[in-house]
C-alpha cells in the first residue's frame, strides 16, 4: 500500500504514523507537505494525522482547509481515492465539508487524554472491514475539540446510510451517557461519507497498533486499508 | 536614545541594584552606564540570573561521571545513555509568573524548559511538572490550580511534547506563593549536542522566532528576584505570553537546522531575552558581538533599545552560523513560517557593542556582565522554630483502635488522591514513547531504535525539607532513585529545582546550605552526577516563606524495555512483600497533617548504605523477572502503598489482605513514612527464592498479604484493623481531587 501523510505545521502525530505504518506495518510510507499541490494519483491512502494544525487557532481544523495540499486532497478523495483523518485530522475532513457535522469543544471543557472503548458498528467499509474479530476495541483519545455534533435529522441520515462506524461505549460495548467522554451526539467518536471512501475518527488507532504495548487494537483498522489495496 | 532617563540611585534602586552593586559596576566599567546599559546590568545580575546568593553553595555538587557529556553551566545537563544516543535534560521554575497569572504564567515555563533542551540539538521527548499548591481552603487554590493544568496542557499537548508524570501537593506554606517546576528531556545523537557559543570572528548573528514586543520586560529582574508584597498584581504585565504554535513549529526548524555542520551555536532568548544569549554566547568564546537593533524583527513600532533587549518575548532563539550560510538558514526558517534575520556579527574583541538607527547604544566589556555580580557571601543561621517543632510526643496523640477512618481519610486527601483529573488534561501518549502512564512510580519511555528506555522521576516532601533541610533533600533525592529503580531502571543523573524564601534573611540560606548538602552528600554516596539545576529564591509573601522546596529529577536507564516493572498487582493469588524496615516515625507524615494538622517531629531517618541495597535488591528481583509489582512507600505509608497497588489500572482493581506482625503503635505501622521501603508482590513458588535473595543483601524482607478479592483487609497482630470495600476505596480515591477541581465557587 502506498500512504501519503500530510504535514501541516503543527501537526503532531504525523510521526506516529509513519511509524506504524513504516516500521510497524511494512507499507511504502511518504511525506506531503501542506505547501504543496501533488498528483496523488498513485497513492492508496492519504493520511490527515493529528495534532494542533495552526495551533487550532480560530477553531481547529477551519485554517488548515485552506492549505494548498487540500486542493489535491479534495478531488483525490472525490474521485474515490481513500482518506483517513484522526483528531485532527478527522476537524480538518469536517471543515473542509469532505464529512459531514462538526467538532465542537467537549462537554468538560478539557482536554481529554486516556483510553476509551469503541464500538465497531459497520465492516462494510474499507477502513473496517478486517475489525469482525473485535466489535468493541479500546483506543486512546486526545482532543479538547472532538464532540460530534449533527443536527438529529442529518445524525439519523448518516445512521441509516451506514456511514457511523464507531461509538463510544463501555468495556461491555453498551453505549451510556457515562461512556460518552466527550458528550458527542450519538456517541459517535468516527464516521465515513456516503462513498465510504472518506473516513474521520477522534480516537487514535496509531496509538494502540505497535506490540510493544499490550493493546494492539487499532491494528484492524490499517489492516483493513492494506488488505483493500492488494486487491 | 531620545530622552533617556538620567541615572540617578533611586533609578539605579528601581532597577533591582544596590548602591554596593552600582558602585561595582562604576568601578568594572570605569564611567556611568546609560540607560540601556543599566537595564542590561540590572537583568543579568539579578538573582534570577547571576545566581549571586546560590553561586558558592552549589559549587560543591558532583557534576562528574564517565557518562556525563555537559554538566551545569550549558543550557541543559547531557548524559551518554549508548548506542549513539544522549539524553539532555532539565527542571526550571516558573513560580512567580504562575501565581500572577497561572495559564500564561506556567505555559510559558514549559516552553521555555522546551526550548533549553532543543537549543542543545536534542528533540524534546517528555515533560514532567511539579506543582505546589496552597491549602485547598484557600479561595485562590482552585483558581491557580484549573489555571496551571490548563496552561500546561495547552501549551505542551500543542508541541505534540507528552506530558508523562509530575506530582502536584498542596500545603498552606504555598497559599501565597505557588510552584511551578518544569522538567523537559530531550533526545539527541551523542554526537551531535550543540552549545551556546559563538566561535570565531565573522561568524553571523541570527535572529530565529517569534518578533520581540514589549512582553516579560523585567520578568527575571524584578518578577522572579523579589518577594511578593502588596504591589505584586502591578506586575502582571511582566509576565510574558506564550504561543505553542510558534514553539513547534521552532522545535521543527531548529532541529532541521542543526543537522549542518556550519550552524556554530545556539541559545535560547529566555530570561533576559536578547541581553543574556548574546552576552552568554560572547562570553563563553571570549569573543565578542556586535549587533544592530533595526534588524531585529518588532512586533511593535516605537520600541526603544532597553525595551528590545530587555523584552522577554517568547519563542525566540539565537543562532551563530558561519558567514556564506545565512541564504540556507534563512530558506529553512521560512519554510517553517518563522521570522529571521541576520542582526550581527561575532567580533575579535570581548565585548558586546550594539547599534541602533546608526548609533551605538551599548558598548560593554562581557565579563562584568556575565560575571562581575558579586558572589554574596549570605550569612546562615540555623532558624530557631526548629528547636520548637523538633519535638512529637507519641504518647500525646490519641491513638485509634481501628485504622478505617484515618485510612479513608488520607486516601481522599489531595496529596494521596489519584492525580488523574490533573493528567488527563495532558497528552502523555503522543509519539508512542510512553510504556509507562502517569499514575506509577516513574514515567519510563522507549528508546525508539534501540532496545532502551528511560525512567523519570520527580519528588521532594517538603515537610521532611522543612524539619530537616539536609535529610529532607537526601530523602528526596532518595526517592527519586527508589522510584525509577521500581520501574526497573537504574539512576544515572540528577537535575533540581531549589526553591527557597528570601536569600537575605540568614535563616532561609541555612535552609538552602543544608539542602543542597544533603543532595551533594546522597549524590555523592549514589554516584548520580547533578547534571543541571536551577535555583528559585525570593519565594515569600508578605515576609512568609514556603517551606525548603528542593524539587530533584532522577532520570534512570533501562537496558531492556521488555524489563519494566509497574506499581499495580498483576493476579489475584499472588503474595505481596514488603522491602525494608519500619520505624516508629510519624514526624512530618500526611497522616499527622491530615489527622491532627500538625507538621512536626522529626523527619524519617536515611541510612543511605541500607538505602542502597533495598534499591539493587529489587532492581536484581525486577531485571531477574522474580516478581510482578513494586511500589516505593512514602506519602501515606504502607497501608497507601498497598492500596494504590490494588488500583491497578484504571479499570483493573484488585482486593488485598495484609496480616501484620508488629509491636509498633497500628498507626504508625500503616501511615508512618519510614524511608527505604518498596511492595511488591509475587507468584508464591518464588518466595523461598527472594527470601535468598534478600539475605544476600543483607535487606529486611517481609511477607505480608495476598491479593485478591473485593476488599482490602489488614490485621495487626491477628486483630482486624482495616476493612473496606476494594471498589469503594479505590472510587473516593480516584474522584476527589477531580471534584474539588471542578467545584464552582
Amino acid at each position: 500500500m502506498k500512504c501519503g501523510i500530510v504535514v501541516f505545521p503543527g501537526s503532531n502525530c504525523d510521526h506516529d504514523c509513519y511509524h506504524i505504518l513504516k516500521d510497524v506495518l511494512n507499507q511504502e510510507t511518504h511525506w506531503l507537505w501542506h505547501k504543496d499541490d501533488v498528483d496523488l494519483s498513485s497513492y492508496d491512502l492519504v493520511i490527515l494525522p493529528g495534532g494542533f494544525s495552526y495551533g487550532d487557532y480560530l477553531r481547529a481544523g477551519a485554517i488548515s482547509r485552506f492549505s494548498p495540499i487540500m486542493n489535491s486532497v479534495i478531488p483525490f478523495a472525490e474521485n474515490g481515492g481513500k482518506v483517513l483523518g484522526i483528531c485532527n485530522g478527522f476537524q480538518i475532513l469536517v471543515e473542509s465539508g469532505l464529512l459531514p457535522g462538526a467538532l465542537i469543544q467537549n462537554r468538560t471543557r478539557k482536554f481529554i487524554c486516556k483510553n476509551v472503548y469503541v464500538r465497531i458498528e459497520s465492516t462494510d467499509t474499507p477502513f473496517t472491514q478486517q475489525c469482525g474479530d473485535k466489535p468493541i476495541i479500546q483506543v486512546p483519545i486526545a482532543h479538547h475539540q472532538g464532540s460530534y455534533y449533527i443536527d438529529p435529522l442529518s445524525l439519523n441520515d448518516i445512521e441509516e446510510r451506514g456511514q457511523v462506524l464507531f461509538r463510544y461505549c463501555d468495556a461491555k460495548g453498551n453505549i451510556t451517557e457515562s461512556s460518552n467522554p466527550n458528550g458527542s451526539v450519538g456517541s459517535v467518536a468516527g464516521l465515513c461519507n456516503e462513498q465510504k471512501n472518506v473516513m474521520g475518527m477522534m480516537p487514535h488507532p496509531e496509538r494502540c497498533a505497535d506490540p510493544l504495548w499490550s493493546n494492539t487494537d487499532g491494528q484492524g483498522i490499517f489492516q483493513s486499508l492494506i488488505s483493500q489495496s492488494r486487491i | 536614545m531620545q530622552n533617556e532617563p538620567e541615572i540617578t540611585l533611586q533609578l539605579v534602586k528601581d532597577h533591582g541594584l544596590t548602591g554596593e552593586e552600582y558602585r561595582r559596576i562604576l568601578n568594572l566599567i570605569g564611567r556611568t552606564p546609560n540607560f540601556t546599559e543599566l537595564g542590561i546590568f540590572s537583568v543579568m545580575w539579578s538573582e534570577h540570573c547571576s545566581y549571586k546568593s546560590s553561586r558558592p553553595f552549589l559549587k560543591n555538587l558532583p557534576t562528574e561521571g564517565p557518562n556525563v557529556l555537559q554538566g551545569p553551566g550549558e543550557n541543559a545537563g547531557v548524559i551518554d545513555i549508548g548506542d549513539g544516543f544522549a539524553v539532555v535534560f532539565k527542571i526550571e521554575s516558573h513560580n512567580h509568573p504562575s501565581f500572577i497569572e497561572p495559564h500564561q504564567g506556567a505555559a510559558t515555563g514549559v516552553g521555555g524548559i522546551m526550548r533549553d533542551i532543543f537549543t542543545m540539538g536534542a528533540r524534546p521527548i517528555a515533560l514532567l511538572d511539579s506543582l505546589r499548591f496552597g491549602e485547598m481552603e484557600d479561595p485562590r487554590t482552585r483558581f491557580l490550580l484549573n489555571g496551571v493544568v490548563d496552561g500546561i496542557s495547552s501549551y505542551g499537548n500543542c508541541t505534540g511534547v507528552p506530558t508523562v508524570g509530575g506530582e502536584v501537593y498542596f500545603d498552606s506554606c504555598y497559599n501565597g506563593n505557588i510552584l511551578v517546576n518544569a522538567f523537559c528531556l530531550g533526545l539527541a545523537k551523542s554526537d551531535g549536542i550543540f552549545l551556546a557559543k559563538a566561535g570565531g570572528v565573522g561568524n553571523r548573528i541570527l535572529y530565529v522566532g517569534s518578533k520581540t514586543g514589549r512582553d516579560g520586560i523585567h520578568g527575571a529582574s524584578l518578577l522572579a528576584s523579589s518577594e511578593f508584597d502588596e504591589t505584586t498584581e502591578e506586575k502582571r504585565p511582566t509576565v510574558q505570553v506564550g504561543d505553542p504554535f510558534t514553539e513547534k513549529l521552532l522545535i521543527e526548524a531548529c532541529l532541521e537546522i542543526m543537522e549542518f555542520n556550519w550552524v556554530v551555536g545556539v541559545q535560547d532568548m529566555g530570561a533576559a531575552g536578547l541581553t543574556s544569549s548574546s552576552f552568554e554566547m560572547a562570553h563563553r568564546s571570549e569573543a565578542g558581538v556586535r549587533m544592530d537593533l533595526s534588524k531585529v524583527p518588532l512586533r511593535e513600532e516605537g520600541m526603544t533599545p532597553y525595551e528590545i533587549l530587555l523584552s522577554e518575548s517568547q519563542e525566540r532563539m539565537l543562532f551563530v552560523i558561519e558567514p556564506g550560510h545565512e541564504g540556507e538558514a534563512i530558506a529553512i526558517l521560512e519554510k517553517w513560517g518563522l521570522d529571521a534575520a541576520i542582526i550581527g556579527e561575532v567580533i575579535d574583541e570581548p565585548g558586546v557593542r550594539i547599534e541602533f538607527k546608526g548609533k551605538e547604544v551599548v558598548n560593554l566589556p562581557t565579563f562584568p556582565v556575565v560575571d562581575g555580580a558579586l558572589d554574596l557571601k549570605r550569612e546562615t543561621k540555623r532558624p530557631k522554630y526548629l528547636d520548637k517543632i523538633d519535638q512529637l510526643n507519641l504518647k500525646e496523640l490519641p491513638e485509634p483502635s481501628r485504622g478505617d477512618h484515618a485510612f479513608l481519610k488520607l486516601l481522599a486527601c489531595p496529596n494521596i488522591a489519584s492525580k488523574e483529573w490533573v493528567y488527563e488534561q495532558y497528552d502523555h501518549m503522543v509519539r508512542l514513547d510512553t510504556l509507562v502512564l502517569p499514575g506509577s512510580d516513574a514515567a519510563v519511555l522507549r528508546i525508539k531504535g534501540t532496545k532502551k528506555a528511560v525512567a523519570i522521576s520527580v519528588d521532594c516532601n517538603s515537610r521532611f525539607c522543612y524539619l530537616d533541610p539536609y535529610n529532607g533533600a537526601a530523602i528526596a533525592v532518595a526517592e527519586g532513585c527508589r522510584n525509577v529503580t521500581c520501574s526497573g531502571a537504574k539512576p544515572i543523573g540528577l537535575t533540581n529545582c531549589l526553591n527557597f524564601g528570601n536569600p537575605e534573611k540568614p535563616e532561609i540560606m541555612w535552609q538552602f546550605e543544608q539542602a543542597v548538602k544533603g543532595i551533594g552528600d546522597t549524590c555523592l554516596f549514589f554516584d548520580i552526577p547533578v547534571v543541571s539545576g536551577n535555583v528559585s529564591l525570593y519565594n515569600e509573601t508578605k515576609g512568609e516563606a514556603i517551606f525548603p522546596t528542593p524539587i530533584v529529577a532522577v532520570v534512570g536507564l533501562i537496558e531492556d524495555q521488555t524489563k519494566i516493572m509497574t506499581q499495580g498487582f498483576k493476579k489475584p493469588g499472588h503474595r505481596i512483600g514488603l522491602i525494608g524496615f519500619t520505624l516508629e516515625e510519624l514526624g512530618g507524615s500526611e497522616y499527622l497533617k491530615v489527622l491532627f494538622d500538625k507538621t512536626e517531629g522529626k523527619a524519617p531517618a536515611l541510612d543511605r548504605k541500607n538505602e542502597k541495597q533495598v534499591q539493587e535488591f529489587c532492581l536484581e528481583l525486577i531485571q531477574k523477572g522474580l516478581i510482578q509489582s513494586a511500589h516505593d512507600c512514602s506519602e501515606g505509608g504502607l497501608a497507601i502503598a498497598v492500596a494504590e497497588s490494588c488500583f491497578a489500572t484504571p479499570e483493573e482493581t484488585l482486593g488485598a489482605k495484609l496480616e501484620l506482625e508488629s509491636t509498633l503503635r497500628g498507626d504508625t505501622l500503616l501511615f508512618g513514612e519510614s524511608q527505604s521501603r518498596i511492595v511488591i508482590s509475587f507468584p508464591e513458588e518464588l518466595t523461598d527464592q527472594i527470601k535468598n535473595l534478600a539475605l544476600s543483601y543483607n535487606v529486611d524482607f517481609s511477607l505480608i498479604g495476598i491479593t485478591g478479592g473485593s476488599k482490602f483487609t489488614v490485621s495487626i497482630n491477628g486483630q482486624e484493623y482495616i476493612k473496606q470495600e476494594i471498589e469503594s476505596i479505590k472510587n473516593i480515591w480516584k474522584t476527589s481531587l477531580g471534584r474539588y477541581a471542578g467545584q464552582t465557587t
